[in-house]
């Protein structure tokens, strides 16, 4: 406290310094770590872009006022958000400054002897004067090169130490802190993360255009992404039969890279590996295969399209589009994979695999708006400047004739969604995590002790000290005494 | 045949919470008769109404006691592992396959204490709260068997729950301690303790205990975190996504770590201290409460 009043008389220099210690102070470190805490607290509360971003949009849409505070605040962004940083980055330098030096020290007291065997060992504790003589000392000697202490012997006194292993785990610890958040930091610099999806027969070749959302780190780009294309031959889905919750996801595809091509599979626990880029498999759904044809039975479209599944049991929303009939058209459809009716809810899926599937749709016809400039979603309509024609459904196979044309269920396909990513940093936040561990365990389980043992005119004198007076010493001082009483 | 298993894995519950009810009795038998009234011949001196505690009374209730507890985890035990035969998995696929291991964590480690430690005065505690967790378990949380969702199917799933459990469990057991530790302190404050409290340890020791508890998983809770992140690289395509349970596995991490440093480095003891690590404990059963039932994200699945 009583330093806070001088600061004014500090020159720069000093000022910096003394900004510098009260930084890397361990109550400061103390401090920063709570707020860390603290500070995580509101991104599990409030929703976040980066994991429900359709949270967010809906918070914006109910609650405009408030949802504009919180961005004001970065709450939605919290673990990017400036103030985040702001601690988590004090805090490392905070580490830092504290450890590195810790470390320098550490390593030159590992290297130096042990310090002398305090004048009157009567006030230390675990004291014990007994009768003894010139072998004891020799056993003493004996018993710490035993049990491995690191002595110095100064005339007619022993100090010895142990357990620099506890200090040694400590800063182990801490220093792989940063190797992990070096980890980090490269991940997101370096990195990439792009999602694209795939429908049972298509080609997924690895260059930006093929992505649905694709994200690089600051410091990379396009350029980094390898060359890669993955044929996607078969997907199962397996559910069970009470439950209907997922069993099994696998994807059959085949790989071309680098002139040669394969077969592999993916699961969701087992992502394909491309160097330090990985694929995984992450959502799936189906996409009806369908084609749409004009009152002259020309083709005006002829794909797979995905929709998208809103429930366990793979009831899919999706829309079809045709800009190219005239007038373009276009379908708010859905999809169940096996169909039953219900009385309030119309059609519903009762199950997740294609048992009886069918396809669901009301036609608009007019301007489907894909020119205005404004994206859309892939999934939904906009049937403001459409007029509707028509209801129908169909089930595989089957053909519905309007007015201005028809469509046909050829067939339906499942869809999966790929994750790419790429995480050069990953490596590095593996290692500090194991070094972590094995860190904390010595820093945790080590005992860091003295022993020291001397000879005087009335007999030997032990006494011992523990460093953050860890347990265990009185009985190991025992099993010393015993040992140069010769009982053991 | 696998629904044989699933029914043989609740009679074991079933039974294990009998025997638990058994062991909390007893408990309670030997909190209550070995208090004894202050006698005449007693108040010669200065402590004239104080209640004096003999346990010799009360030796077979205390055996019993404890040896009821043993049983109640074997057979814990034993419907975990039946559970687990008829999912074909680990029994680590929804809340009330947690709670039942966390019950059975929060017993072993209450046992695995007690025999270094003097901690029969905690088994009163210890038999309700596992009661109580393992009635919510089978009234509100049960589920039948099955099987899990894909993302589940991984070695780190196994290593990584049952290191969470194993440190939840010993993080509410130090929680417990820091609890008492409050407790006894504001009675302290006031006057002697009642007689049956006479019997839990002096206040250092218990906040040497809680500490030591929190020293001792706090490694494992540590890996712990570190292998969902290998799992979740593996199953999600990123180690750490900010998921609500990822953030509260994070802050009890940061939490226990703060409670660490203000023991180690700053020298925090008795009361600020407890008061840490019970807001950290509190951290880990919110995340536990709170994010499986009405959290969104990745660790959210089908039901519960
Ligand atoms: C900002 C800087 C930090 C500094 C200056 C710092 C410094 C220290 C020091 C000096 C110790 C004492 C070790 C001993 O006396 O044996 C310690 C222990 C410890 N620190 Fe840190 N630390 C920092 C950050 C962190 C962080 C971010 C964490 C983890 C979240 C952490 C976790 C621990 C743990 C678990 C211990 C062990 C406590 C024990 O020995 O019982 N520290 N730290």
């Amino acid at each position: 406290m009583s330093k806070e009043i001088e600061v004014p008389e500090l020159g720069f220099f000093a000022l910096i310094r003394y900004a510098w210690r009260q930084l890397t102070s361990m109550r400061t470190a103390l401090i920063l770590l709570m707020l860390m805490g603290i500070a995580a607290i509101p991104g599990s509360l409030i929703p976040q872009r980066i994991t429900n971003q359709i949270a967010v949009r809906d918070l914006f849409s109910t609650n405009p006022d408030l949802a504009k505070w919180y961005d004001r605040f970065s709450l939605f962004d919290v673990y990017g958000s400036p103030w985040f940083s702001a601690i988590y980055i004090l805090l490392f330098i905070s580490l830092i400054g504290c450890v590195l030096p810790r470390s320098v020290e550490h390593y030159k007291a590992m290297r130096a002897q042990p310090p002398i065997t305090p004048k009157n060992l009567s006030r230390l504790e675990h004291h014990h004067e007994f009768a003894g003589d010139a072998q004891s000392m020799e056993r003493a000697s004996v018993w710490f090169k035993k049990n491995r202490f690191r002595v110095r012997k100064e005339g007619n006194s022993i100090s010895a130490e142990k357990g620099f292993l506890r200090e040694t785990g400590n800063l182990l610890f801490h220093l792989s802190l940063i190797l992990i958040l070096v980890g980090v930091s490269f991940g997101s610099l370096l990195g990439m993360r792009g999602e694209a999806i795939v429908s049972v027969g298509e080609r997924f070749v690895n260059v930006a255009t093929s992505y649905d959302s694709l994200s690089f780190g600051k410091l990379t780009g396009e350029k980094s992404l390898p060359t890669f294309e993955i044929k996607l031959d078969k997907f199962v889905g397996q559910y069970d039969p009470v439950t209907n919750a997922p069993k099994d996801y696998t994807a059959w595809v085949t790989i071309k890279e680098n002139g040669s091509t394969y077969k592999k599979v993916i699961k969701v626990n087992k992502p394909l590996t491309f160097g330090d880029t990985r694929v995984y498999l992450q959502a799936n759904g189906y996409s009806p295969v369908v084609t749409v044809r004009d009152s002259q039975g020309n083709v005006a479209l002829q794909g797979p399209i995905p929709f998208l599944p809103q429930d366990g049991n793979l009831r899919s929303i999706g829309s079809i589009k045709v800009p190219d009939a005239e007038p373009q058209i276009g379908f708010v459809s859905s999809f169940v994979p096996t169909n039953a009716r219900t009385t309030d809810q119309g059609a519903v899926s009762i199950f997740p695999e294609l048992l009886d599937p069918k396809l669901l749709f009301s036609i608009w016809k007019g301007d489907l708006g894909l020119d205005s400039g404004i994206p859309q979603s892939v999934y939904r309509i906009d049937t403001s400047k459409l007029e509707k024609v028509g209801l129908g459904s169909v089930k595989p196979g089957e053909t519905f004739t309007y007015p201005e044309g028809s469509i046909t269920l050829e067939t339906v396909v499942p869809w999966i969604n790929l994750q790419i990513v790429k995480d050069p940093g990953k490596s590095y936040a593996l290692i500090g995590g194991i070094l972590a561990v094995l860190g904390l365990l010595s820093s945790l389980y080590g005992r860091r002790r003295r022993i020291w043992v001397r000879i005087t005119s009335g007999g030997v004198e032990v006494a011992g000290l523990a460093k953050n007076s860890a347990p265990g010493l009185d009985v190991e001082i025992e099993n010393f005494v015993n040992a140069i009483r010769g009982e053991k | 045949m696998l629904t044989t298993w699933a029914y043989i894995s609740n009679y074991f519950v079933y039974s294990a919470m009998a025997v638990f009810t058994i062991s909390f009795i007893a408990h309670a038998f030997e909190t209550a008769f070995a208090v004894r009234a202050p006698e005449a011949a007693d108040s010669t001196e200065g402590n004239l109404l104080l209640k004096t505690l003999d346990y010799k009374r009360t030796e077979k209730s205390a055996r019993i006691a404890t040896a009821m507890m043993i049983l109640g985890f074997i057979l814990l035990l034993a419907g975990i592992v039946a559970r687990g035969i008829s999912n074909g998995h680990v029994p680590w696929g929804n809340m009330y396959e947690f709670s039942i291991t966390g019950a059975l964590a929060f017993t072993g480690a209450y046992l695995a204490a007690l025999r270094k430690y003097d901690l029969r005065w905690l088994g009163l505690f210890v038999s309700v709260s596992v009661l109580l967790t393992l009635g919510t378990a089978i009234t509100l949380l049960y589920r039948n068997s099955a099987p899990l969702v894909p993302a589940l199917k991984s070695t780190w799933l196994v290593i990584h729950v049952l290191a969470a459990i194993i440190s939840g469990g010993v993080f509410l057991l130090a929680n417990v301690v820091a609890g008492a530790y409050l407790y006894l302190d504001r009675l302290e404050s006031r006057g002697p303790r009642p007689g049956w409290l006479q019997r839990v340890p002096s206040l250092e020791v218990l906040d040497q205990l809680s500490y030591r508890l929190v020293a001792f998983v706090f490694p494992l809770w540590t890996f712990a975190v570190i292998a969902g992140a290998i799992w979740a690289e593996s199953a999600w395509g990123r180690y750490w996504g900010w998921d609500p349970k990822e953030t509260w596995a994070f802050i009890t991490w940061v939490a226990y770590a703060a409670y660490l440093h203000a023991r180690v480095t700053v020298g925090w003891r008795g009361r600020r201290a407890a008061w840490l690590c019970i807001f950290a404990g509190s951290t880990f059963l919110f995340n536990y409460v709170y994010v499986n039932v009405w959290g969104t994200g990745k660790h959210t699945y089908s039901g519960l």
